[in-house]
This record gives structure tokens, sequence and C-alpha cells, in this order.
């Protein structure tokens, strides 16, 4: 048994420690809003915190989360950020197949949390790492500037 | 386990539908266990009112990020006249008369959702609510014209009123009426309006449940190795380190390979890696890309089959006062939607359950019912949503593969496939090569035009009966210029390499815009005249065209000059009755390609939802972007060479161009928007590089010299 603590709760899973992340949030917990892409930390779909850090959960081991504090995107509305990201992803019709949607929004509100003024460029580096086939970008950078309350260049 | 597939993919395929009226379903009655008591009746197959006043509209489409979860029941709506904002949604499961009338199929794909629905959805709107009227109106003793529906009650003479609820009982054992009035485009209260998409919510809060989401009691995981060669077989597998590992309960042999089934998926695939397997690779084993280009490169020069013979090509060519002759050169493509291929099925001995991400119900069914011997009426199909499709999910592999999986291990079974077997299991778009030779006279006027195109055709193994003569629909869907060219001869031959193909967005509108839309540009060059000039001058009489094409020009400030170190190149198509000109204007950055800003205009008819028209067309310079700098799958040993992300790159942030997109306001029939702009920006893009460089590159993907 592992201890782990998604979303403020403290939740007792009975996983191998090598398990991805991912796969125990998924499976084990039934938490399916943090979605398998690639399992090669290359599309970012199944982006969660760690403390606070967006961190690639399919390639984190589960013994590198115990005793961390994991936040997903059933619970990131709770922080200041994830709930305006969320908000400024409604009010632009950001998600078209959505699969993605997760990972974006957990990497955009990482992103507001540390930088809450962000440039073009900071969106850039921040959102790289998470692939839309659907082609959602566009819209992506105008509600992170928009739930940051910046205008885009 | 040897399993036989029958083709399932035929049945019912071809079979025209006729569910306007005809197919309706008439007062099925779905009494709900629930503690309330609140039973169900649907007035006709779209339309699900429960007791306590609850509006079901059933999407009978697939919705994998074009909308149709918000477009389709918008049409309904609008006719039933119920608040759209509280409606629910559901998908519809197999049935005929949820076919698809410009398919003959129950399929999402070919942008047809609204072209197929506009009509039909509306009128089974309206047939719904004349049938409450009429209910009102039989209980209220009075004239169904004296009673008036809006908002989910109907009012009638002396105030009186009744909920939707309180009638639909009634009304859905009336007859339905055969003519139904509709409201003028006037009227209308949700179409053609921009209203937020409703399952955007969901998707926000991760809550929406794609297929990979699905969980069903006593659900086991598999995972499943496939012959590294597409199309090869297992013959014999050593299970003996596998079967020993953590949380491993079956290890079943299915027709495409080896599977392994455990308490969780992750426990399943590291098994699975632990297999050892000897394959039989089958005919495929050799194929190389230089292989596949050799054969292609043969089969150009057998005699195609015409498509298009007006005056006489050749003659013309011979006396033409300048000649051009190009080649044009696509790649084998990958669909690889964000949501890998996967799915659950729950066979037992006298009912199965099929719930996943599917764009075919009919023959999710079909094929069921194939590798089961059960009866269709013993299969349920629940289609959740896509994350991705873009026809991939139109090809049924995975389906077959769970299924086969879960009748051998009598459990329900969910099989998830890696991002890798994704990738190099995915039916491609095909690689294709297209021959053009143009003759001009002396004002440099096109006179003589041949094509000649080749390459594997899909519909030959999807639906054989479609391929007439030769030809290939689906492989030749925008090979006919627009452009006034006196003397054309166009032809295909269809040659198989041996890599499967698919239907992939856009099919055959990306092959041949490229062919066309790049050699137009090479004959104005030759011509010495402006590409986009050049173009309008040869649309005489075709307004629609001419008119996107001048309002891109207009808009990206064509005549203008760039600013430096910028290059800007233009391009037309016609596809899924919807016209479209894009402008690109690009830079070279560390020698490759940057696409900058992209202008689009389109003419699309009438819009359903014009944000969600929007999205489209963003999507669709994102999805085009991929495939113009990006894409390519290549073989090697008759194995695919990408396997990830790494490999099979994606436009990401950074590379995403300013998109500007205009949408012609036009009461033309609506056309489809969820595909052509993806076939219209290669050739675009391949404009602005030769207008930048001078360099005219003829192969996709883009790479400089």
């Amino acid at each position: 048994m592992a201890r782990i603590t998604v979303n403020g709760k403290t939740r007792e899973v009975d996983a191998d420690p090598s398990t991805p992340l991912l796969w125990v949030l998924r499976d084990t917990l039934g938490m399916t809003g943090t979605k398998f892409g690639c399992g090669a930390q290359l599309c970012g779909a199944c982006t969660v915190h760690l403390n606070g850090s967006p961190v690639r959960s399919c390639g984190t081991p589960l013994s590198a989360a115990i005793g961390q504090k994991i936040t997903t995107i059933e619970g990131v509305s709770a922080t200041a950020a994830g709930k305006k990201v969320q908000a400024a992803w409604m009010a632009l019709d950001v998600p078209q197949c959505g699969y993605c949607q997760s990972g974006q929004i957990m990497s955009a509100s990482a992103l507001l949390a540390s930088k809450p003024n962000p440039t073009d460029a900071d969106i850039d580096a921040a959102m790289a790492g998470n692939i839309c086939r659907c082609g959602t970008y566009p819209r992506i950078r105008a509600a992170i500037h928009k739930a940051a309350g910046t205008k885009g260049a | 386990m040897t399993t036989t597939l029958k083709n399932p993919a035929r049945r019912d395929f071809l079979k025209t539908g006729t569910a306007l009226g005809g197919g309706l379903v008439i007062g099925i009655h779905l009494p709900q266990a629930l503690a309330k008591q609140v039973t169900t009746s649907m007035p006709n197959a779209w339309v699900r009112i429960g007791s306590d006043n609850t509006v079901t509209i059933l999407v009978a489409r697939s919705e994998m990020g074009q909308g149709v979860v918000m477009a389709l029941p918008t049409l309904v709506a609008e006719e039933l006249e119920v608040d759209l904002r509280k409606i629910k949604v559901d998908f519809a499961p197999p049935s005929e008369v949820y076919i698809n009338n410009l398919l003959g199929a129950q399929i999402t794909g070919g942008s047809t959702s609204v072209r197929d629905g506009y009509d039909k959805l509306r009128i089974a709107g309206a047939q719904a609510r004349t049938m409450l009227v009429q209910a009102a109106a039989d209980k209220w003793k009075t004239d169904a014209s004296k009673c008036k529906a809006a908002n989910g009650t109907v009012t009638g003479p002396g105030g009186k009123k009744a909920s939707y609820g309180q009638l639909a009982e009634a009304a859905s054992k009336l007859t339905p009426p055969k003519d139904v009035k509709l409201k003028d485009p006037s009227k209308f209260r949700y179409v053609g309006k921009s209203l937020h998409r409703m399952d955007v919510p969901d998707k926000v809060y991760g809550r929406t449940v794609f297929g990979i989401d699905v969980k069903v009691p006593g659900m086991l995981y598999a995972s499943l190795a496939q012959c590294p060669v597409t199309g090869g077989k297992p013959v014999s597998f050593d299970d003996s380190k596998a079967k020993a590992m953590p949380g491993v309960r079956h290890i079943v042999q299915i027709s495409d390979g080896v599977a392994v089934v455990a308490d969780s998926w992750w426990q399943a695939k590291q098994a699975r890696d632990a297999l050892t397997i000897t394959w039989d690779e089958g005919p495929n084993k050799t194929l190389s890309s230089e292989g596949v280009h050799q054969q292609l490169s043969e089969a150009l020069d057998k005699p195609g089959v015409s498509i298009k013979k007006q005056g006489d090509a050749d003659a013309a060519l011979k006396s033409a006062a300048k000649t051009v002759d190009a080649t044009y050169e696509m790649p084998f493509l990958s669909h690889s939607p964000m949501e890998p291929m996967n799915f659950t099925a729950d066979v037992r001995k006298d009912s199965a359950t099929l719930i996943g991400a599917i764009q075919f119900q009919q023959g999710a069914l079909g094929l069921a019912a194939d590798l089961t011997g059960l009866k269709p009426e013993q299969i349920t199909v629940k289609t959740t949503y896509l994350g991705g499709g873009f026809g991939r999910r139109l090809d049924l592999d995975y389906v077959s593969q769970a299924v086969q999986i879960s009748k051998a291990v009598g459990a329900p079974v969910k099989l998830i496939w890696t991002r890798e077997d994704d990738m190099t299991h995915d039916f491609y778009r095909p690689a294709s090569l297209t021959r053009m030779q143009g003759g001009l006279d002396a004002s440099g006027k096109p006179v003589a035009l041949t094509l000649k195109m080749t390459g594997p055709s899909i519909t030959s193994r999807f639906v054989p009966p479609a391929v007439k003569d030769g030809v290939d629909p689906f492989m030749t869907e925008a090979i006919l210029v627009p452009y006034d060219i006196p003397n054309q001869s166009v032809s295909t031959v269809i040659h198989e390499p041996g890599l499967r193909v698919g239907y992939l967005r856009s099919v055959s509108h990306a092959l041949n815009a490229f062919a066309n839309e790049t050699f137009i540009d090479e004959m104005a060059v030759a011509a010495g005249k402006d590409p986009y000039q050049y173009r309008r001058g040869l649309l005489e009489g075709k307004p629609r065209f001419r008119n996107v094409l001048d309002l891109a020009a207009k808009y990206a400030g064509w005549g203008k000059p760039a600013p430096e170190g910028v290059g800007r190149g233009i391009a037309l198509m016609e596809g899924y009755e919807t016209y479209m000109a894009q402008v690109v204007e690009l830079s070279v950055k560390d020698g490759k390609p940057v696409v900058r800003r992209v202008v689009v205009v389109a003419d699309l008819g009438r819009r359903v939802n014009p944000n969600i028209v929007l999205q489209q067309l963003e999507g669709n310079i994102i999805f085009g972007l991929q495939a113009a700098l990006y894409g390519e799958i290549t073989l090697k040993d008759g194995r695919v060479q990408q396997t990830n992300f790494d490999k099979f790159l994606m436009p990401r942030m950074p590379e995403t161009p300013k998109i500007d997109v205009y949408v012609v306001d036009s009461k033309e029939k609506p056309g489809g928007i969820g595909e052509p702009g993806t076939a219209v920006l290669g050739p675009a893009i391949g404009n602005a590089i030769f207008a930048l460089t001078g360099q005219r590159l003829r192969k996709m993907p883009f790479r400089l010299a």
C-alpha cells in the first residue's frame, strides 16, 4: 500500500511502486480525467501537478509521488489559477474533441500560478509540451491571455 | 483461437436510407426503473421525452471534436420548440433509421453530418412538435390550430397549458404527420447563432467519458501484441515469463496477435512486453518507402482509367507555345488521434455489449454479430465521445480485437493500444503520385491539361462495390480543376503497394488539391502572370469560386508588397460543397519554412453554429500544417518507422500561425466544414515557399533544399 495525496485527499493505493502515476490515477483510483496519449512524455495529455509543478504522469512512477501533493483536472478548480483557466476555456469554447484538454488546462494553470501575466513567449514555452490534434492552439493562447487578464500580442 | 473475419463493414453499407418520415420509430416505450417512476416516450427516433419533462435529443453521429453534439440537437430543438440549453443529449444506437443518406450507412465522415441532417433533423423536430400539439388538442377536445407550442409547453384556448412531459405518451401513439411546415429561416432562434458548445464544461472539468474511460463491472484490461509488420499473424508464442507476472489473468491468441489480459492495464502491458512471439510477417515484410515510390512510379506509366476527356489534350499539348510538366508526391500519413485506439467488449453466451469510440455504428454491430454468432438484436452498441477520429475510427480492427479477446476469456475486457501500436497499425492516408502536363498558348492562356494519378484505393477494401470500372470515387474527389481549360485528359491508376490505407480527414481532396493548385501556380509562373490574377481569369462564370478567391486576396493584401523575408502563396478548392480560398504568409528560419499567417475565406452556405465553423476552420489549418510541414510515414522492412510523437511530429503552440478566418454570409444550402481547409493549406504553403525562395517543392512534407 502506498499513500498519496490527490486533490487534498489522502488515498491508499495498492499498486507496484514502478507503476506510472497516470495508471494509478486512472485505473486504481478511477480518476479518468487525466489522459493517456503517448506514454513517453511527448504529448502532455497526462499532465498533472506535483506540488504545483506540471509533470507528465505517464513518466512519473508512483514511488515518486508518495508523500507529494498531486493535483489533477478533477481538482484544479480549487486553485485560483485553475479556476480562472477553466472559466476562460469555457468562455472561448476552446475544446473540440477535448481529449488533450485536461493536460492543456493543467499546463496552463501551472503557468498562470507561476507567471500571472504571461507573454506570448511564456505561453509558447509553457505549452509546447502539449499536443492538440484538433488544433485548438489559437484558442488556448487566447484563453490563457483571457484568464490572465492580459492582451495577446 | 482462430477467427475468420467476414467483412462486417459491408453490412447495410450501400443500402440507401429512407429515414425521412418513413422510417421513424413510433411509440417506443422505455420504462425506466427509476425511483421517481419516470416514464419515457419517443415521438420519433431523435426525441425522447420523460414524464418529468426531460427532453433528450439523440445524436446519431459520433462526436470527435467537430461539434455534432451541439449542431445536430440545435436543428431538432429549433423546430421542437424546447429550450436548447436544457436538453440532454444521448448517442443513438445502430439503426437503419439513423443512416446517413449521403453515405448510405450510419457513418460519421465526409463532412456530411450537417448536410445530411439539415432538413432531416428539423423535420424530426417539427414532426414531434406537431404530434405533441395534436395530443394536447385531443386532450382538450379542440383543434390543433388553436394550440401553440413554445418552450416545452403547449398552450390552448382559455389559457390551458400542458407540458411536453404530460403529453409525450399520448403524442407517441399518434401517426406521425407526413408533411410538416418548417420555420422560415428569419424566425430561427438557435440555428445560425454562435451558441456555446454544450459539451465544453464536461471537457474542461475532465468529466467527459471517452472510449478509454469506460468502466463496466468485472472488467479486465488487455494489451495486444501485434505483428510489427501490419497484416502479419502470430505463428507461436512463449508466455512462460508473462503468465507469471502480477495481475495477469489470461493470455490468448487472436487473429491479429497475442493479448495479455490482467487486473490493470499497466500489468497487462508489462506482461505483453515479456512475451516472445514468432510472427508470419506476411507479404509486406520487405516493403520500404523506396520500394513504394518505385512501384508508384511504374504504375504511373500504365494506361489510366479516364475520369474526364474534353477536347484533344494530347494534340493541344503538342501545338502549345509553352509546356509545363510536373509530378507531385504525397507520403503515407497517420491519423494519430490523441486518444489511442481502445475498446470495451463484454461478450456473453447470449448477449454482447460493445462500448467505445467508433465512427461506424452499424459496422461495429455487424462485426460483433459475425465474430460472436449472436443475432444483431442480442448486441448492444454504445458510442462514447471520441478523442479524435479523423477517419481512423471508421476502421474497426480494434473493435474486432476487443470482441475476440472478451469472447476468449469470458469477461468484459477493455483493450487499450499504446501510442506505438496506434502509429504503426494505422490505416494510412494513401501515398500518391500525380503527373500533370499543361500547354499554354502564346498569350500564356492554358490550352491543354493532362493529369494522371496513381495510388492505393481505400474504397476497394472498405466498400468494394463503390469502386466502379477501376475508379475509386474517394481517390478523385477534387481531381478536376475548376479552371477553364479547353482540352483536358484526366485519369487514374489504382495501385496497391501493400500497406493498408484508410480515409483520413479530407481524403483525396488533399492529394488532388496539392497537385492541381501547385500546378496552376506553375502555369501562372510559366505564363509570367500573377498567380491570383491567373486563377481569377480562368474562373469566368464561377461566382462562388471567384468570390472566395477575391476576398482571400483582399484580406491578405495580395497586391501590396509582402514584408521583407515573407512570401505569399494562394490556393483554392471546392470540397464537401464548400468553396474556399487561402493565402499563406511564410518566412524561412534556420532553413525551415515557418507559416506566419493564414487567411481563410470559406463559403459554406448556411451555418448551424458559426462558432463551431470557426473552430473547425482553425483546426483545419493546424491539421493541414502537420501534413504540409511535418507528417510522413515511412517504411523499412515492412515496419512503420514512426512510432511516437518524437518521430511523427506535430505542430505545437510555438508553430501555430495567426489564422484569420472570413466566412461568406450565404443562404446557399449548407456545405461541409470539417475537412476542406486541411486540403487547401498544403498547396498554399508550397506556393508561398516558391514565391519566397524560388524553390518549387513537389513533395510533402515540404523540405527546403
